[in-house]
């Protein structure tokens, strides 16, 4: 039997309350004034207490690219953001498409014990986007969604059949929504700023037209569908309105799409390179009004890891991505919360309330529940330092800003993962 | 001047001081005189793109101010087989080179370039982003003609939004106060640059009282891409013939970066006309390329 007692934590949940938090062989089994020791005692004192952060949206690069990130380091690296769940996109080498690396995954992120994996399989074999892949034996094997994340699907056929089939299994469709016959080759947000670096642009209609078919397939067929790292006005414009409508989507955005703004190309820093690419000064201000209305559901972190060689390079042949897992929170809380747009309440749900309700995976701030907490200093105010970064991942185009919001500890199924900011 | 990488980050005094210095050298070259301010030196030329023009333009232009010139052959060294940019810079560092002259067809590739080698970069073109010393040659040539930039209606006509040579001219034309215009079909034109100069898709507006009219090669893959329907087509609309230009300024001057596809982009009879300063510009490019690397040579240490 083991303890761990938080206390004097402000807990964050729809109203803000301080309380400890008592947890008994990984369940929380009091929440309010605890008198009794513990055998870990956590001083919540003037911290702020989250039901563990879910990231639907993370690469862990393994098997086939160990050397952009591992589920070693990538499982630190969520925990070290403050999250103790992620689910992991398929694109790796071999493709998540058949149990037997769905397994491996899972089997090797057990092995680890810092934050949960929920692995994302592949919507078509191979993701090569003709062919439904095995998800019945998947979801068998632990997958919880399926994803054409990187090679997004571009038969419409295939992705209708898709939903449908996805739907009978109950698992969620994550559409990485992309025209490709429209993106092209382009690197950078098609506009202004491509113009000037003489860089291939990939054009808002090549997001917007995708959302456009994934929620008219979605409203058709009376399936769910959610949509990955949303960029664009127009994204949101048009969710807002099959929302109305009544249609089950759901969208996630990601922490670059509302704290930056093309601006930030024109230097040719490869660590800006994303895809989607980041948007104009009017796509970010819609994200946030999006965030705040509710029209976005998530923020994930599309935690795309990238080795030093892979981004050394130039703007065109650098690789797209961004190592989002342990800026997230603090991004997210100094855009969003600290300049008073949102709440801390919606912060919570962004990040960690409904992407569990996406996902159909448990847990709340509350007796009974799994103990995956995440505690944060929210006056805490530092330099975002990429050198110090668990993931392998370097590549980010925060290094060097100052954020407030810390994350200081974090417990997973009742064990103490970090520690004043120190791995465990 | 420590190195060039493009217009867009010269001053009007900068641009000046290299044109002024052209002016020199054409002297020079018409004297057929050479001179040494690139003595010992070493210069490489880096052509990641076939262009014959201005790799030799480059090369005649270092062995005029006295400099050792080679050239890394790219199509049949190392750089096929995979050795990266970096790395190729690396070695040219340590075969000591002192200024690199690269083009490339990715744009920021100079750039990268010269965040990682400590030679001086000088960019001959990089993807859609600049083409420095064609611009300048292009001013060399406008100021030699007008005896002034500033004021002078620049109208450049075709493939612009794949053009580093448009780019370039913008950029530079902008800061010493000439008017820009860019035309073609919206297939060709950049999306987004109406707050930067004229956009327009109709050709005699362009040309309309303008000094200079540029065109730009097409690409002939362009069709090949679904730009436009054909060269034909593209030629009747938007090709530079001696109608089009009789909306023009009566001393109007025709330029073009070459190589030209006569009867696309410019009528044969525009180009062997007097208007045309084609070859000029030519000539002017090795004035311009030779003030360049002089001036760079001035602050090498």
């Amino acid at each position: 039997m083991s303890t761990v007692l938080i206390k004097n934590a402000t807990l964050v949940r729809d109203n803000l309350k301080e309380a400890d938090v008592f947890i008994k062989d990984g369940v929380i089994t009091k929440i309010g004034r605890v008198d009794r020791g513990a055998d870990t005692v956590i001083d919540g004192t003037g911290k702020h207490l989250f039901y563990g952060f879910f990231d639907m949206h993370t690469h862990l690069r393994e098997p086939g690219f160990e050397g952009k990130e591992t589920i070693a380091s990538g499982v630190r690296a969520a925990v070290k953001g403050g999250f103790t769940d992620i689910a992991c996109m398929p694109n790796t080498n071999p493709v998540n498409d058949n149990k037997v690396v769905t397994e491996y995954i899972l089997t090797h992120a057990e092995k680890e014990g810092y934050a949960h994996v929920y692995p994302v399989g592949a919507i078509t074999k191979g993701s090569l986007g003709t062919e439904l892949s095995e998800m019945a034996s998947m979801k068998a094997a632990g997958v919880t969604a399926v994803s054409d994340d990187g090679k997004p699907v571009s038969d419409g056929r295939v992705m209708r059949l898709a939903l449908e089939y996805a739907d009978s299994l109950g698992l969620k469709v994550l559409s990485h929504s992309e025209d490709k016959s429209l993106s092209g080759d382009g690197v950078a947000n098609e506009g202004l700023n491509s113009e000037i670096c003489g860089l291939k642009g990939i054009t808002r209609a090549a997001e917007e037209a995708a959302i456009a078919r994934e929620m008219i397939l979605s409203e058709t067929l009376s399936v769910p569908v959610h949509l990955c790292h949303v960029s664009t006005r127009g994204a949101v414009e048009l969710i807002r309105f099959f929302k109305k409508k009544g249609v089950r989507v759901t969208a996630e955005t990601c922490p670059h799409y509302f704290a930056l703004n093309d601006d930030c190309i024109v230097n040719l820093d490869t660590f800006t390179k994303v895809n989607p690419p980041i948007r104009t000064e009017d796509d970010r201000t819609a994200i946030i009004e999006g965030l705040m209305d509710g029209t976005i559901d998530v923020i994930a972190t599309d935690h795309a890891p990238h080795s030093a060689a892979d981004k050394n390079t130039t703007y065109e042949d650098a690789a797209f991505g961004i190592s989002g897992l342990e800026t997230a929170f603090a991004i997210s809380y100094t855009v969003l919360v600290k300049s008073g747009l949102i709440s801390l309440t919606d912060l919570n749900r962004l990040m960690s309330v409904r992407p569990r309700e996406i996902m159909e995976v448990s847990g709340r701030l509350r007796e009974g529940e799994k103990a995956n907490l995440t505690l944060v200093d929210l006056d805490a105010q530092y330099v975002v330092d990429s050198s110090k970064f668990v993931s392998k991942g370097k590549n980010t185009p925060f290094n060097g800003l100052t954020v407030s919001g810390k994350v200081t500890d974090v417990v997973v199924d009742g064990k103490v993962k970090l520690s004043d900011g120190q791995l465990v | 001047m420590k190195e060039l990488l493009g217009i867009k980050q010269l001053s009007a005094n900068e641009i000046y001081e290299i044109l002024d210095f052209a002016e020199d050298m054409k002297k020079l070259i018409l004297k057929r005189e050479k001179c040494s301010f690139l003595r010992g030196r070493r210069v490489t030329t880096l052509f990641y793109e076939n262009s014959t023009r201005t790799r030799t333009s480059f090369e005649l232009a270092a062995e005029n101010v006295g400099a050792y010139v080679n050239s890394l052959d790219v199509s049949t060294s190392s750089v096929q087989k995979g050795e990266s940019l970096i790395d190729t810079g690396k070695t040219l560092d340590a075969l000591s080179s002192d200024i690199v002259v690269i083009r490339h067809s990715k744009s920021g590739a100079p750039l990268f370039l010269s965040k990682n080698i400590s030679a001086a970069v000088v960019n001959a073109g990089d993807g859609a982003n600049e083409h420095p010393t064609q611009a300048l040659l292009d001013f060399f040539t406008m100021r030699q003609h007008f005896g002034r930039i500033e004021g002078l209606k620049v109208a450049i006509i075709g493939d612009v939004k794949h053009s580093r040579v448009a780019r370039s001219n913008l950029w530079g034309l902008k800061t010493l106060g000439a008017e820009v215009v860019f035309c073609g079909p919206k297939t060709l034109l950049p999306l987004d640059m109406g707050s930067l100069c004229t956009v327009t898709t109709d050709p005699v507006a362009a040309v309309y009282d303008a000094d200079v009219v540029m065109g730009l090669r097409i690409q002939l893959e362009r069709q090949k891409q679904g730009m436009f329907p054909s060269l034909k087509e593209y030629n009747a609309m938007w090709g530079i013939s001696e109608k089009l230009l009789s909306y023009a300024k009566p001393d109007a001057i025709v330029l073009h970066p070459g190589p030209v596809n006569r009867g696309v982009e410019i009528n044969s009879d525009v180009l062997n006309g007097e208007k045309s300063f084609v070859n000029t510009q030519v000539t002017n490019g090795l004035a311009v390329r030779m003030a360049v690397l002089s001036l760079i040579g001035k602050e090498l240490g």
